[in-house]
Parts: structure tokens; sequence; C-alpha cells
């Protein structure tokens, strides 16, 4: 039994120790906000909040996580109103939309450590997969959120 | 006992309010979005388990006493924009308020109840809107021309003498006013006497309009349901592993291993598969199927490897073919050439791999079946699904969510069939997930082609005369699309047939050679192979006569000028010409699919390691008319994206008989850090024809990529893909 704040709510799981937090957040607790993409931390679609930095759900087991504070993208914001969010609808972003909880979970937690981001500091940390790549935008509203958050 | 109540009471709870829901009970405003987003609004979840709204016109339109308009879109929202777009023509001819919009997708069932009522309802060939504009106007302007007749019945007046705008409809010589709510109740038993005529484009007020997405919002959130977001009570989780090698079978295996393993249901085994059941997550399922050791019988594919392949392909290259074109005596002018040129162009099978992986959720009972599944083709998901579960189709209801890309591989229903399978053995609701290594793997992949080149040229170093013969797969043989095996399918010369250029003698020839392998549509088939091909050599035969390529490129498309506008715009925003750092280049290329032109300007710098960035990407895009240009330009820059994941690192390998590549660490994309700068040049030139969107834009890049470093380089690239080439200068 492993006991973790989710968005707020504290949440008692039961399940074998070595279940990715992917699976206890989409499967037992019910929040599918957070992506399957790879399964081994490549592409980032489950990237999630754990203690405040960004982490890949896929691979980080439940087991480990006992006391820790999780946000997911239903926790990010109370009104989808979170710079990044803000930034990712002003600036267009998703197409198909899979990857995108993923990626705006990364570059929250990114911009907390880069509040003035350079383009070089963005290409070395948000490293998640779109296929349908998006990243002209999303470089563009990453800025955005940026500026945002300083203002 | 293990599992059975881990499926939370959330999402119970969930999908009662979802199963309960009638039309607008889940719909959820936008009003907290910013101004750049309030417009039309969609569901979370964008199939409504109603396919019957209370105040409908038709089938596709109703509208409440509140003015609030439901429109249903019949088609897919892969990440393309369709779901915008048509919607958006019918909101033109409707007149309505664009504010006041909703849209959900249309049941595929109901059109099989009601004769087809929504026509096709695929979403492939970039066909949603240049297929459906002229149905959609229609639809738009039977439902506003039955409007304005019953306000013109309510006030006893001549139809003539009303106008409808805004969803209002106005009697002009009185300035009375009726809202539609307050008119469609007695529209929706209007029959015209005939169906009004549609605007043409330059009677368009609406369109084109460049507005946000209406999937936008719930995609930055987290709400936006994907299939794999389906949540049915009581539901098991089953992950599957297919026979490696295509068309093998599954001999044996030990399910002994998995005794007493928690929330293991059971192990089923299928003809070519073995899947593992669980409850609780699919983590379960996964981590069992991971234990077992599965016996396949391969046969003879099982020795097959890529160099086999390729040589195979290769030494085909001389057989006798199948011819596409033929225009004047390419023989006659090659024996009188001054110089002749050769070149093979080569490029691999390629997996898809859309970001959702392959997945379906079924519940099978005696006499119903639900799927839900992210599908390509509605209609055809269903028809699948009542073969694969012997069900009547009207028995049949797809939930048809967002896609979490698409690319082609959505529709094949190999996943439904799979689930459905699983389904009549565990007796239970069952969602099956394709691990990204299984979705790899048993993709039906992009094509393998060889391209063999000859041309001519004449002496002021123009090409007189060229001879273009590819060895490829058929996919319409996969697909089971009839085709006579004396013409040339159209997929397969695509790009090189329709190529734009003005040689006066051009023969393209065909041979199509199937493996064990299934080959499958992808994003911009042939061109998306070809365009590398024939824009390469092209450029070969540039360099070889010391003329620009851009210049060459003109030349040859004399008298086209919707080609030379694109080609022009292309150049001109990417500057070519202009100078550039020693270990710089730029390359162009050019292409007509779709309907649609799409010229392009790369620009990369090669380090003298053999490092390569793509520094700039310049796409000049016409698809003669627009709908949105927000959601055309985004398809232009994401097709640069996707056809550079292609030309840099896409190669699935053939080992064994079986792909090699698998997840993410071997089979590489683009990420952000590779992608370069894209400005997208917008030229709709207007005309009788729509070209498409979501296609043009990917068979440009690799052949411009592939020119830039050989302006930088002096490397020519005729493989792809172009990591496999040693790009480093130093010594």
């Amino acid at each position: 039994m492993v006991t973790i704040d989710v968005n707020g709510v504290s949440r008692q799981i039961d399940i074998e120790p070595d279940t990715p937090l992917l699976w206890a957040l989409r499967d037992v607790i019910g929040l599918t906000g957070t992506k399957f993409g790879c399964g081994i931390a490549q592409c980032g679609a489950c990237t999630v909040h754990i203690n405040g930095a960004a982490m890949r759900s896929c691979s980080v087991p439940i087991g480990a996580l006992d006391g820790a504070k999780v946000v997911t993208i239903e926790g990010l914001s109370p009104d989808n109103n979170h710079p990044v969010q803000r930034a990712w609808i002003d600036e267009g972003v998703p197409q198909c939309g899979y990857c995108q909880s993923g990626q705006i979970m990364a570059v929250a937690a990114f911009l907390k450590t880069f509040p003035k981001p350079t383009d070089a500091d963005i290409d070395a940390s948000i490293t998640n997969i779109c296929r349908c790549g998006t990243y002209e935008r999303l470089r563009r509203a990453i800025h955005r959120a940026a500026d945002m958050m300083r203002t | 006992m293990h599992g059975t109540g881990t499926a939370s009471t959330f999402s119970r709870r969930h999908f009662i309010l979802t199963a309960a829901s009638a039309a607008g009970g889940l719909i959820v405003g936008i009003a907290a979005a910013p101004d750049s987003a309030r417009a039309a609004t969609i569901s979370k979840q964008p199939w409504n388990d109603n396919d019957h709204a209370p105040h409908e016109i038709d089938a596709w339109i109703a509208i409440d006493p509140d003015d609030s308009i439901l429109i249903r879109y019949q088609r897919s929202e892969m990440g393309q924009g369709s779901m915008t777009a048509l919607p958006m023509i019918i909101a033109e001819e409707l007149q309505c308020d664009w504010s006041k919009v909703r849209i959900e997708y249309a049941s595929s069932t109901r059109s099989v109840r009601e004769n087809r009522v929504y026509g096709d309802m695929y979403s492939h060939g970039s066909m949603s809107v240049r297929q459906s504009q002229k149905k959609m106007q229609q639809v738009g302007a039977s439902a506003r021309e039955r409007i304005i007749a019953a306000a013109s019945a309510r006030w006893k007046v001549a139809a003539s003498e009303c106008v409808a705008a805004q969803s209002v409809v106005t009697h002009r010589p009185s300035g009375r006013t009726l809202r539609y709510g307050e008119l469609a109740a007695d529209a929706a038993k209007v029959k015209l006497a005939k169906e009004p005529a549609i605007k043409t484009p330059a009677q368009f007020t609406f369109i084109p309009r460049r507005i946000p997405r209406v999937d936008l919002v719930h995609k930055t959130d987290g709400s936006a349901k994907f299939g794999m977001d389906a949540q049915v009570p009581d539901m098991v989780f089953a992950a599957i592993n297919a026979c490696p090698v295509r068309g093998g079978k599954l001999k044996s295996v030990d399910e002994s291993v998995l005794s007493g393993t928690p929330g293991v249901v059971r192990v089923v085994k299928l003809e070519n598969a073995v899947a593992v059941v669980a409850t609780g997550t699919f983590w379960r399922a996964k981590r069992a199927l991971s234990r077992l050791q599965p016996e396949w019988d391969v046969g003879a594919a099982g020795s097959v490897d890529s160099a086999q392949l390729s040589a195979q392909f290769r030494a085909a290259l001389t057989e006798r073919m199948v011819t596409a074109r033929n225009d004047g005596n390419v023989d006659k002018a090659m024996s009188g050439a001054v110089r002749t040129f050769e070149a093979i162009y080569e490029t691999p099978y390629l997996s898809h791999s859309p970001m959702e992986p392959m997945n379906a959720t079924v519940n099978l009972q005696p006499d119903r079946l639900d799927v839900w599944v992210g599908s390509q083709d509605a209609e055809a998901a269903l028809g699948a699904a009542a073969r694969f579960s012997g069900l009547k189709p009207e028995q049949v209801h797809i939930h048809n969510a967002f896609l979490g890309g698409g690319f082609g591989r959505r529709d094949a229903n190999d996943d439904i069939a799979q689930a459905i399978a699983i389904a009549k053995v565990v007796k239970r609701p069952v969602k099956l997930i394709w691990t990204r290594e299984e979705d790899t793997r048993q993709d039906r992949f992009r094509p393998h082609a060889v391209v063999g080149f000859k041309a001519a040229v004449g002496a002021d170093g123009m090409p007189t005369a060229w001879s273009i013969r590819i060895v490829t797969s058929s996919i319409y043989q996969t697909v089971g699309i009839p085709f006579p095996a004396d013409k040339a399918e159209p997929p397969a010369v695509d790009c090189l047939e329709s190529n734009g250029y003005e040689v006066p003698n051009t023969r393209v020839e065909l041979l199509l050679k199937n493996t064990h392998l299934p080959v499958w549509f992808y994003r911009a088939p042939g061109g998306n192979q070809h365009v590398f091909a024939i824009e390469g050599f092209l450029d070969e035969i540039a360099s070889a006569s010391a003329i620009d390529p851009y210049l060459m490129r003109r030349r040859l498309l004399k008298g086209k000028p919707d080609w030379l506008k694109v080609l022009d715009t292309a150049a001109e925003k990417g500057d070519w010409g202009k100078p550039l750092p020693r270990g710089s280049g730029r390359g162009i290329a050019i292409c007509t699919f779709t309907d649609s032109l799409c010229a392009q300007v790369a620009e990369v710098t090669v380090k003298s390691d053999g490092r390569l960035k793509v520094d700039r990407v310049t796409v000049a895009l016409d698809t003669r008319h627009m709908v949105n240009p927000q959601t055309i330009a985004e398809q232009a820059e994401g097709s640069v994206i996707f056809g550079l994941t292609a030309a840099l690192f896409g190669k699935i390998t053939i080992k064994d008989g079986a792909a090699v590549q698998g997840n993410f660490d071997t089979y590489r994309m683009v990420r952000l850090a590779d992608a370069p700068r894209i400005d997208v040049h917008l030229v709709p030139s207007g005309g009788d024809i729509w070209g498409g969107a979501g296609e043009p834009a990917v068979p440009p890049v690799a052949a411009a990529v592939a020119n830039a470093i050989f302006a930088a380089t002096g490397k020519r690239i005729r493989t792809l893909p172009i990591m496999d080439t040693d790009l480093s200068t130093s010594t």
C-alpha cells in the first residue's frame, strides 16, 4: 500500500510496487490525461511532476513514491490558465494533441529552472517527441510562456 | 483475489455519465479560454452515444431554441484540423453565428441505419476537405433555405424578401427578424422544391478565415479523449505479441510461467499471436506477456533480410515493367544524346509510429458490439467489426475518439480484429493496447522502393529525355483494392509519373514485387519517397550541366504559372542565391501532391566531422483554395518535420524476416533540438479544383535537404536515411 498525493488528493494505491506510476494514474485512479507513448522514458508523453520535478511516469515504480506529491496535467491549473497552457492556446501548438500533456508538463517544470530560456536551453531540456511535428509553434510557445511568467 | 476492484469508482462514474448523456450532456464551454479560442466548441469526448439530437433539421444540423447549433462532423480528427474546417464550410452557407456552434462526430451506426446519410467517413489522402467541400456547402445551404422558408411562411411573405445572416432571418421590407432557434422546428418540416445553388468561392464571406482549431483547448488540459482513454465498467486489459515474422503462426507457448501471477486472467492464443489478459492495469498484462516465450512457425520468410531485399529490388530494375507514362521517344533521344546520366535512388521500409500506439476497447455482447477506438474511417471500422464479430452492422457501435496521430496507420483495423478475438474468449469488455515495440514491428510499412534513372541532356545542358524505372511493392494488394496488372498502381508512381517538368521524351515504368512484409498508405504515399528520388536526380543533372538548380527547374516549368509561383516564392523567401558560410548550403525541391503544389528550400550546415543541422526550411504551398489558413500552415510545418524524420533517421531494417527496430531508442524521431526553423507561405491559386493540405508538404523536404547537403559538401545522397551516409569532410 502506497500513499501519494495526486493533484491535491491523497490516494492509497494497493497494487504491485513495480507498477509504473503511469498505469496507476491511468488505470487505477482514472486520470487519462497522462499518455502512454513508449514505456521506456524515450518520448515523454507520460511526463508528470513528482515533488515538483518533471518525470517520465512510465519509468517510475509506484513503490518508490510513498508520500510523494504528484501533479498531472489535470492538476496543473484549476482553470486551464497556467501560463504554459495559455501560451499553447495562443500559439496554437497542438495538432493530434496526444503528446501535449507531456510537453506542457515538461515545459512547466523547465521554466521554473530556466525562467528566461535560450533556444539552446530549450533544445537541451525539452526532448519530448511530437510526431505531428509541432516544434515550430512549441518553441514559440515556450518563449511566450516564459514572458508571461515574468510579467 | 487481485485487481478486479482496481477499476476506480472515478472511471465507473465517468462512464455512466458518458453513457447516459443526451446530446450536450458533456459539452463543455470554453469560457475560461482566452478570446483567441472562443469560438465553436466541442466535447472533451468527440463521440456522442446518443446519435440523435432533439432539434435536428437533418442528420447534420440541430438548432436548439436558444440558438445553439450542433454540427456533426463525419470524418476523423487526427491533428489535421478537418473537424474545424468542414463545419466552417457548413457555417459559410448556413450564415450562422460560429460562436454558437458545437461540433461532434457523426455516428457511423446511424449512417448504416439511414442509408449512408453521412456518405464517406474516412480521413485519408488529404481528402476530408476536397471531397466534402461541395457536400458540406450543400448541407449548409439547404438548411439555410429551409430556415428562410420557415420564416417566410410564418410571416406570409415571399422567401425572396428574406435574408439570413449570423443566425437571424430578416424580412427586408419590414425589418422584422426571427432567430434560427425560433425557426428550427418548422424548418425541419420544410421540403424544398429544389436544392439551392451553392456559393462560388468569390461569394464566401466566412472562409477562408484563420481561426483556432475547435479541439485546441481540450488538447492543452488533458481532457481530450483518445481511443486509449476509453473506460468501460469491468473491463480487462490485454497486451499482445504477434509473430515477429509476418505471415508466421503461433506454434506453442508455455503458459505455466504465469500461474499465480497477480491479476492475470488468462493467456489467449490466436492463430498468429499470443495475448495476456489481466485485471486492474495494462501493466500487469504487459509485464506478464514479456515473460512468455512463444514459439513461432515462420516458414521461409524467416531467413529474409534487408540486404537480400535491396539486392532483389535493384536487380529487378532491368526486368520487364508496366508503362505508366510514355511521351515522345526516349530510346531515340538517348541514342542521339550529347551526354547521358544514370543513378539509382533507394528508400527503405518505414513504420508510421503515431504517438498513440494502436489500441481498441471492445464490449462484445450477444446482440451488440461497442468499440472505442481512434479510427481514420469509422464506417470501415464498423464494417470490419461486424465481420470480425459476426454481428449485423446495425448492431455495431463505433465510438470514434480523437486519434493520437494516424498518418495512414489507423485505417487497417488490426487492433479491432484482435480485441474482438480476445473478447470472444474472455467474455468481458477488453482494452487491448499494443506496446510501442509491437506498434513498430507489426506496422504495415511504407514500402521499400528503388528508382532507376537514365537521362539525356542536349548541348545546352538541359535534359531532353529521361527514363524512370521503379521497383516497389503494391499497397493495393495488401489493402485488397482490385487493380489491373497491366496498369501502373497510382501510389507506386505518384510524383514520378506526375512530375511537372517539360522533358519532351519521358518514360515512367513500374514493377511491383511484394514480399512477406505488408505495405500500406503512409502520409503522402509514393510522393514521400519518389520526390526525394526525382528531385535529387534532377539536381545531379543541373550540377553536371553547371546550371543553377532553381533556374533549371524554372526552365523546365516554363508555361506553368502555378508551378512557377510556388517555386519562385520558396526561392525568394528562402533566400536562394544569397551567400552562406562555408559548410552550409541550400537545396530546392518541388512537387504536386493531392492536387496541391509545394516547393521547399532547405538550408543546412554540415560540420567537418559530419554532424548535420537542418537550419531552416522555407515552404511555399498552393492548396488552390483555403478554409482555415491556420490549420493549413500547421499541416505544412508538421509535414516538414514528418518528412525530415524519414529523411534523416527513418529505416526499418529486416533481419531473420522480422523488423529490427522497436522503440524510439532505435527508431529515431526528430525532436525539438533537430527541428529547423520553418517558414510557411500560402499561395492559393484558385480555380475549379481544391487541393489537399495534410500531405503535400511531406514529399519535398527529403530532396531539399539532400540537395542542400550536396551544395554544402559535394556529397550526393541517393539512399535514405541520411544518417547512414558519412558526411564528414575531415581527413
